[in-house]
């Protein structure tokens, strides 16, 4: 499982690209491509939780508070482009006379934004990681409190009306860098930047994973009193991994804001980070491109089977979780592996305890 | 006194029906390993059937009695369905549970939501909980002292079945050493069948409970299981007193916090709370001492 | 790793790192300042008006949340399109709905909105419910020049070219409810609501009209929505002593809200509640607590007109139906006629023709609870104001009836009390 074939995955990134770069653009409406670059933004957040669960374990249930750094740090400075010199119109009502707070400042400067995107959830998940994995805070206890932070998060943005747009969220972005949005051009420039970012994960995860550190992650996740034995700090290990999915889910939160024009609360908060477990779950959560494809894949049928058949969406992604989990939980990029095994037959059942030994593991 | 008196009162009923909430968890997950995020929903079905046993018994002094052990029994089949269903496959591995559970919860709130009328349905408190008593010259809603007794009755009431009855004692030889349980002849998939009964069955007395203070509708369930399972990890798992503990504290803290500062705030500062001290204390309030390294 | 693997990598990488820039570039269009005056390149319709159907969009969140309050609004417009094509359709064409879902998600809203109006080429959206939602359309629906019929009252403070609003704004629900307040001789009120945009800006007002009515506000208090435990707020309302509580919380967290406030000793008789998000279709799901309080609307399942009955008639008759009209419902009732009569006046499904019959002539629709007209300018509808009081059987007997219907004033112009400059920033604001 881990002895990935390089060349057929590499080859598998460029068919990828190719696909999400030229082919999608040209064939798509400008509603599905902007549709696509939603889904994207899920995927490059998926891609970053593949990591820190399907290869580390750390099943990150509050993946929406990265996710907001980002989407609410570009949120801000888009704000402030469209509204030019004066205070946001939404901030008006609540105190008139009142000045812009304090931490919208900076996010004048586009230097200051870009910046923010990527170190807020740096330092935000380092702080917090060093925290949790140096008491050996693990398991499910992780995955409630990551979630509960998510919560808390989404209760503060959603309260704080004057600061954060509360419930309403932000929306009404005119420019993006100066660029207009309205122009599909334009729109068409911000979709392929979303792709060449997720491509760009999905090659960096590709070559974390062949490194000694993607091998050390995976001896982490499946047994890390051993690891911890042969004088690694598993702790370390698992920093590093939930500081790059934290990075990716912010990276995919910052792009999603030109992309759909609004950020809300609820993009954020508990439901939200399930959903992009979601397709994580369902792509194959230790796979290259199982957690990009099963989230694009979810977030498609979000948006085609919740408009012909809305109530029964939620049946299905109800039995989606329930299904995958229980009978493929190494998600559907695991089928071909299983069909091969069924074909060899019996006797000869592929790497079996390696698979099942590894979501043993997961477990504290 | 003003400041402190009626947010210490309210925050006690509020942390009563947490560990309610939180008590179904505290066996399913502190004792089991699973981690039932339909919790939630069993606690919402609770809240229907104390709608439902209204609808055949007209009068609310009697209907609310009546529904309290009907919903036990009724959320506790739900539970058992469940185990039977899709829990036992997984018990080896417990975080999986997590995400099979969500998957259980949303189908359990659209079925509700398409089951009942959409805007919910109401639940009448008894007449006999009508009133306030008079505490230190502050009122206290007799309904909160209801919810404390009932919460009281429970934790009682579980703590002495498995303290002395001898299905008790089968299910803490089981989780102190499952293979150790089988081999002296305790079977074990009785004991979990039987553990996740009554946890589930649990969350419908709270249900029951929830239906007095808000509304009764598919989303009900939503509100609590995060703050419960913050309860039950901040107790320490497999501690009925850290659960208790656990709860009162975060319900008299959310009610202190609302009462100085604002409701959202509160729920915000009460969810920090527990999460720094989580990192303080990752091992919770009490922790079972065991020999194994993790 | 070998050295072809290496190569391979560089080379693929390479390769999509000067695609994406190379697309990036070349795919760059207007940037601030270029942009045409007078909207964007976008806004041709699509609308296909040759056939004998004309299709319109209906969206409402049917799953999540707020599908608790939005399924019957969304029942209503199936009821008020299918009674329309069985009198003949809009300019001879039956109406032809897509039905959307917004999941309780605003984000979804903007994208279903865009999907209405690009993909299905609507002539009109109608839907909504939370300000939320409505705010999440409003962008989409200016960039691409459609229309969307809001149909829920709201805190006013917004007239969007492309939106039109048939609920109360607040000089027609909320300050109505002030007035009546001040006629029972109210000195001291209480704000009681949801923490979200509606009740913060519902109560920001209230206490601009309370400071000129003398009335005085000992205490406001916010929940958030999705909570229902409202007992240590009650507490504090308790220790506030008012004589009315103004009450704008939304949901089901009114159910937890009743409740805590009956446990606290609270009732009808001693301190009454009056609310302007409870109405026919919430008020049997809140027990008997609810009994005795008021509520402000522009629309009562009790008022007494032979239009009121026929439309309570069609609607229990119609499938699926709840049963009881409430003032939401009527206003969505109201939409979709409301489109009718604008487009049979245009002679055109054209947006821009669309506008300008709104703004030459006074449309009217003889809607259940009166006679409605049109502000061409401002897009919202005159309504009268009503007081209703909860009776044992959930319906509302009418207590206070506004003088004449009440002009639709988004902006609060005509009201000194508000501050002009707060209006002119708002203005300036909503663009």
């Amino acid at each position: 499982m881990t002895k990935l074939k390089p060349h057929l995955s590499l080859g598998g990134i460029g068919v990828f690209a190719v696909l999400l770069l030229a082919v999608a653009p040209s064939v798509l409406t400008d509603h599905w491509l902007s549709n696509l670059g939603k889904y994207c933004c899920w995927a490059i957040a998926a891609v970053g939780i593949g990591l820190a669960w399907g290869r580390g374990g750390m099943l990150v249930m509050g993946q929406g508070v990265f996710f907001a750094l980002g989407a609410y740090s570009m949120a801000m400075h888009l704000t402030l482009e469209t509204a030019g010199d004066g205070v946001p119109g939404f901030m008006v009502l609540y105190d008139p006379l009142a000045p812009l707070p304090a931490f919208w400042e900076p996010f004048r400067s586009t230097a200051f934004t870009l910046l923010a995107i990527v170190v807020l959830p740096v330092v935000a998940a380092g702080i917090l990681g060093y925290a949790l994995f140096k008491r050996r805070v693990k398991g499910a206890y992780f995955a409630i409190l990551t979630q509960a932070l998510a919560v808390a998060l989404a209760t503060l943005v959603s309260s704080t009306i004057r600061e954060t747009g509360g419930d309403t969220g932000l929306s009404d972005f005119k420019y993006f860098f100066g660029y207009v949005l309205n122009d599909p051009a334009n729109r068409t420039m911000v979709y392929l930047i979303t792709a060449g970012l997720l491509v760009a994960c999905l090659l960096v995860v590709w070559q974390l994973y062949r490194s000694r550190f993607g091998e050390l992650l995976v001896a982490t996740r499946d047994a890390e009193e051993r690891v911890r034995f042969l004088g690694y700090d598993p702790a370390n290990v698992k920093l590093v991994a939930f500081v790059g999915a934290a990075l990716m889910a912010s990276i995919g939160g910052a792009m999603f804001v030109p992309i759909v024009g609004i950020i809300t609360p609820a993009e954020i908060g508990a439901a939200a980070s399930i959903l992009m477990i979601a397709g994580v779950a369902f792509g194959g959560r230790a796979s290259l491109f199982g957690p990009a494809l099963g989230a694009i894949a979810v977030g498609w049928g979000q948006s085609s089977l919740g408009s012909t058949w809305p109530e029964g969406w939620t049946y299905i992604i109800g039995l989606l979780f329930i299904v995958v989990i229980l009978f493929l939980p190494k998600g559907l990029s695991s089928l071909p592996a299983r069909f091969r095994a069924a074909r060899r037959g019996p006797g000869e059942p592929l790497a079996a305890p390696a698979a099942t030994r590894q979501l043993e593991g997961v477990t504290s | 006194m003003d400041a402190l008196i009626p947010p210490l009162l309210n925050g006690s009923a509020q942390g009563a029906l947490l560990l309610l909430a939180a008590l179904g968890l505290s066996l399913t997950f502190g004792q089991m390993g699973v981690i039932n995020m339909a919790h939630g929903e069993f606690l919402m079905i609770g809240a229907f059937t104390a709608y439902l046993v209204q609808q055949v018994i007209d009068s609310s002094d009697l209907s609310i009695p009546v529904a309290l052990p009907v919903a036990f029994v009724v959320a506790g089949l739900f539970g058992l369905l469940l185990e039977v269903s899709i829990i036992q496959w997984m018990y080896r591995r417990p975080l999986d549970t997590l995400l099979v559970t969500v998957g259980v919860s949303l189908i359990l709130q659209q079925a509700a939501l398409q089951i009942f009328p959409s805007q919910g349905v109401p639940v009448e408190k008894p007449g006999w909980l009508d009133g306030q008593l008079t505490v230190l010259g502050y009122d206290w809603p007799l309904r909160q002292v209801f919810t404390i007794l009932l919460a009281t009755v429970c934790v009682a009431a579980l703590a002495a079945w498995l303290k002395y009855t001898s299905f008790g004692r089968r299910i803490r030889a089981t989780v102190h050493n499952r293979d150790l349980a089988e081999t002296a002849g305790i079977s074990t998939r009785t004991v979990d069948r039987l553990t996740f009964f009554v946890g589930s069955g649990l969350a419908g007395v709270a249900g029951v409970a929830a239906s007095l203070i808000g509304g009764t509708n598919s989303t009900m369930g939503a509100q609590y299981i995060i703050p419960a399972f913050l309860v039950v990890a901040a107790g320490g798992i497999g501690q009925l007193k850290g659960t208790i503990i656990a709860a009162l504290g975060v319900g008299v803290g959310l009610s202190c916090f609302a009462y100085w500062t604002t409701g959202s705030l509160a729920q915000v500062l009460a969810f920090i709370l527990v999460i720094v001290f989580l990192q303080v204390r990752p091992q919770g309030l009490f922790t079972v001492r065991t020999r194994s390294l993790v | 790793m070998s050295t072809t693997s290496k190569r391979l990598r560089t080379l693929v990488a390479a390769g999509a790192i000067g695609t994406t820039v190379a697309l990036v570039l070349a795919g760059c269009g207007a940037k601030a300042g270029d942009e045409t005056p007078g909207g964007s390149a976008a806004a041709s319709s699509c609308v296909d008006t040759s056939g004998d159907t004309i299709k319109l969009g209906f969206l409402n969140s049917l799953t999540g949340g707020m599908a608790i309050s939005e399924k019957t609004v969304s029942n209503v417009l199936h009821m008020a399109a299918d009674e329309i094509n069985a009198s003949g359709g809009i300019l001879k064409k039956k109406i032809k709905y897509v039905q959307e879902d917004g999941a309780t998600d605003w984000p979804t809203f903007a994208e279903k909105t865009e999907k209405l109006l690009t993909q299905d080429c609507v002539g009109a959206i109608f839907g909504g419910w939370t300000s939320s939602s409505r705010k999440a359309v409003k962008p989409v629906v200016e960039k691409n020049n459609g229309l969307f019929f809001y149909p829920v009252q709201y805190e006013g403070l917004e007239a969007s070219p492309n939106i039109y609003y048939t609920g109360a704004t607040t000089n027609q629900q909320i300050i109505p409810a002030m007035d009546f307040l001040a006629s029972k001789g109210v000195k001291n009120l209480f704000l009681a609501g949801s923490d979200y945009v509606f009740p913060r800006t519902a109560n920001a007002i209230i206490k601009l009209y309370a400071a000129k009515l003398g009335i005085k506000i000992v205490g406001e208090e916010y929940v958030p929505l999705d909570k229902d435990d409202w007992t240590t707020q009650v507490a504090k309302i308790k220790a506030a002593k008012p004589d009315f509580i103004f009450n704008t919380i939304n949901g089901s967290s009114n159910v937890g809200f009743i409740k805590a406030y009956y446990d606290a000793g609270l009732t009808a008789a001693t301190t009454p509640i009056i609310s302007v998000s409870i109405a026919e279709e919430e008020a049997p799901a809140m027990g008997h607590e609810v009994t005795g309080h008021y509520a402000s609307w522009n629309y009562f399942q009790s008022l007494k007109t032979d239009t009121n009955q026929k439309f309570i008639d069609s609607w229990k008759a119609y499938p699926n139906s709840s049963g009881v009209t409430s003032d939401p419902m009527e206003a969505a009732y109201i939409s979709l006629y409301l489109y009718k009569a604008l487009v049979e006046a245009a002679g055109s499904f054209d947006v821009t023709a669309v506008n300008a019959a709104a703004k030459k002539n006074a449309i009217t629709f003889a809607a259940p609870e009166g006679t409605v007209t049109l502000d061409g300018e401002n897009h919202h509808i005159s309504k009268p104001g009503h007081i209703g009081q909860i009776n044992a059987s959930k319906q509302f007997d009418i207590v206070w009836s506004s003088d004449a219907f009440i002009k639709p004033d988004p902006f609060l112009k005509g009201y000194d009390w508000f501050p002009a400059n707060v209006r002119d920033q708002l203005v300036k604001a909503a663009g």
